[in-house]
């Protein structure tokens, strides 16, 4: 996978990815267009299909809702790529089929707006300067449940 | 030597015993959704193709973020709603008349010891305070629960807070979770129960209990807990009659780290903009307010309005400030009004409202515009949160909400 890297700081909290005031939607379009709102307000228009965020520590703090998993998919991140990852948030990304790969040193290794790619296979990130680390591999079932798209879709194929 | 979170999973996946770390599935004695991600709740245990949730006495439905609501979007997610409880017998729904989800749960008697709680919130954490083992899920893992009754979990490790020491005049509960967050950082307990213990909470109230456990999310943690006692008891036997079971942490188990607190010289804590850890005791803030907001599932209760009407009384808000007091459910509305409290606050000049959320998600009401700072007794600071991503946002208990809404700056109350 390849895309433009966009970087925020530690502990970006999920009224960051979707303020309250927009979870009256539902849909994945919608809420897209609040996505990271408060601290960019054009990341919707910015992000393209298949972009990567980059964050530090304690990315996804805060509320329980899906809507902000459901966000980031509606403006096509292809993954989200921090130092860390706050609980709740890990499992409702992975259950809606968003990508979280924790990268400790991510943050350092690349610049806001710079073209990286990740191998999932390998579990490496390279830079554009073509410096690569490590993240923690995702157990096979997490793949095929981020491949289908999310949970829902993994257990109706399934069946 | 299990913790008693250990014991409660293994009680709840039908095992004699399970340690942190393992993966285990947990049978949901309680399951929760609101109003605000109840649809979304709904939308994918359609998409599951499910027809009937496992057991409609086991879910509890309370409206509370949007209520009344305040537009047609949220008017069409309580028509959904409803719809779904209707359709599925769901035994316990509170429609717009109730209270915060949180504070429902405890009073309705829907939270006993010993029991695995799941709600689409992540305050959830907040009954734990009774002894349960209580967390927050996402929607999709709310459908899964509504179809199947269970939930996969890794058994966390226990911090468990020993905390020593009397409270001064004007220090309370709240302020000791501000503090102990400020020490633990916003990600220093992720993934791990948080067990509140030591002399100063065998001290508090249920109420005060449930003003720790409601905030052991915002160090990361997966359960607030407190080991039940006799007021645990008292509490729930008067609001319930479900079987519950007391379970305790045994002080030498492996998954334990116990980390000690002493509060006797703790002052009035404040968490300033934008993070829940950024903590401060009092004398070192100093700012005007615009708005103050006291309620909430952290800080709305009988208790809270009390101590804040103490202060109020024979007292006008600051001009220039507004107040908003949102009691957490009809019942400590009530109760409020019966104790006069409710026209201590109007004479001040404060704004007393149905019970909701308020302010606290910045979705429904008393929302703050660009440059604005609001004081509010809720749990949450983050940017954007009550409103404007421009606006600033302090915590504090209720007592501190009082004082500083009377000076129209943050103080402390003498």
């Amino acid at each position: 996978m390849k895309g433009k890297a966009w970087k925020f700081g530690n502990d970006i909290d999920t009224d960051i990815i979707v303020p309250g005031r927009y979870l009256i939607y539902t849909d994945e379009e919608r809420l897209a267009e609040h996505c990271m709102e408060g601290l960019d307000p054009d990341f919707n228009e910015k992000c393209s299909e298949g972009d990567f965020i980059v964050a530090g520590t304690n990315f996804g703090c805060g509320s329980s809702r899906e809507h902000a998993p459901i966000a980031l998919k509606g403006v096509g991140v292809a993954a989200v790529i921090a130092e860390s990852f706050a609980r709740i948030f890990y499992r409702n990304a992975t259950n809606v089929g968003v990508p979280l790969l924790e990268a400790p040193g991510i943050s350092e290794l690349v610049e806001n707006g710079e073209e990286i790619s990740v191998d999932m296979e390998n579990a490496t990130i390279t830079s554009q300067n073509g410096e690569s680390i490590e993240f923690k591999k995702l157990p096979p079932f997490m793949l095929e449940i981020l491949e289908q798209g999310g949970l829902i879709e993994y257990l109706k194929n399934k069946r | 030597m299990p913790t008693m979170t250990e014991k409660i999973l293994a009680r709840a996946s039908g095992k004699d015993e399970v340690e942190a770390g393992d993966i285990i599935i947990a049978n949901i004695d309680v399951a929760m959704t609101h109003d605000l991600t109840g649809p979304l709740s709904v939308q994918s245990f359609e998409k599951i193709g499910a027809e009937k949730v496992w057991d409609p006495s086991k879910i509890v439905i309370p409206f509370d973020h949007q209520v009344p609501a305040d537009s047609i979007d949220s008017a069409n997610n309580h028509i959904l709603m409803r719809k779904f409880v209707k359709e599925q017998g769901i035994e316990h729904f509170y429609d717009v008349n109730a209270g915060v989800c949180h504070q429902i749960l405890p009073e309705k008697g829907h939270v006993v010891p010993g029991e695995v709680i799941v709600g689409a919130d992540s305050h959830t954490c907040t009954h734990g305070a009774l002894g349960a083992f209580a967390t927050g899920i996402g929607s999709t893992d709310m459908a899964m629960v509504f179809a199947e009754g269970n939930l996969w979990f890794k058994v966390p490790e226990t911090n468990r807070f020993n905390v020593t020491g009397q409270l001064k005049d004007n220090v309370y509960a709240k302020d000791v979770i501000l503090h102990i967050i400020g020490k633990m950082g916003a990600d220093g307990s992720t993934y791990k129960a948080c067990e509140f213990a030591g002399e100063t909470i065998s001290d508090m109230s249920v109420s005060d209990r449930m003003v720790l456990c409601n905030m052991a999310i915002e160090m990361g943690g997966k359960t607030g807990m407190v080991e039940p006692d006799k007021k645990t008891i008292d509490y729930v036997e008067k609001r319930s009659n479900k079987p519950y079971k007391v379970f305790k942490t045994d002080l030498n188990s492996s998954s334990l780290n116990i980390i000690d607190i002493d509060v006797s010289d703790l002052e009035p804590q404040i968490a300033c903009p934008h993070n829940v850890d950024n903590v401060k005791p009092i004398s070192e803030v100093d700012t005007e307010i615009d708005q103050v907001f006291l309620g909430s599932c952290t800080n709305g209760r009988l208790s809270d309005l009390r101590d804040a009407a103490k202060i109020l009384k024979g007292n006008k808000i600051a001009n220039g400030t507004r107040m908003l007091v949102i009691p957490a459910s009809t019942e400590v509305y009530s109760k409020a009004l019966d104790e006069g409290l409710l026209k201590i606050f109007v004479d001040a000049g404060a704004l007393v409202s149905a019970p909701c959320c308020g302010p606290c998600l910045g979705g429904h009401t008393g929302i703050i515009g660009p440059d604005e700072v609001s004081l509010s007794t809720s749990n949450r600071n983050f940017k954007g949160r009550q409103g404007s991503p421009d606006g600033k946002v302090y915590l504090s208990s209720a007592a501190v909400a009082a004082a500083s809404a009377i000076e129209g700056r943050i103080v402390a109350p003498e």
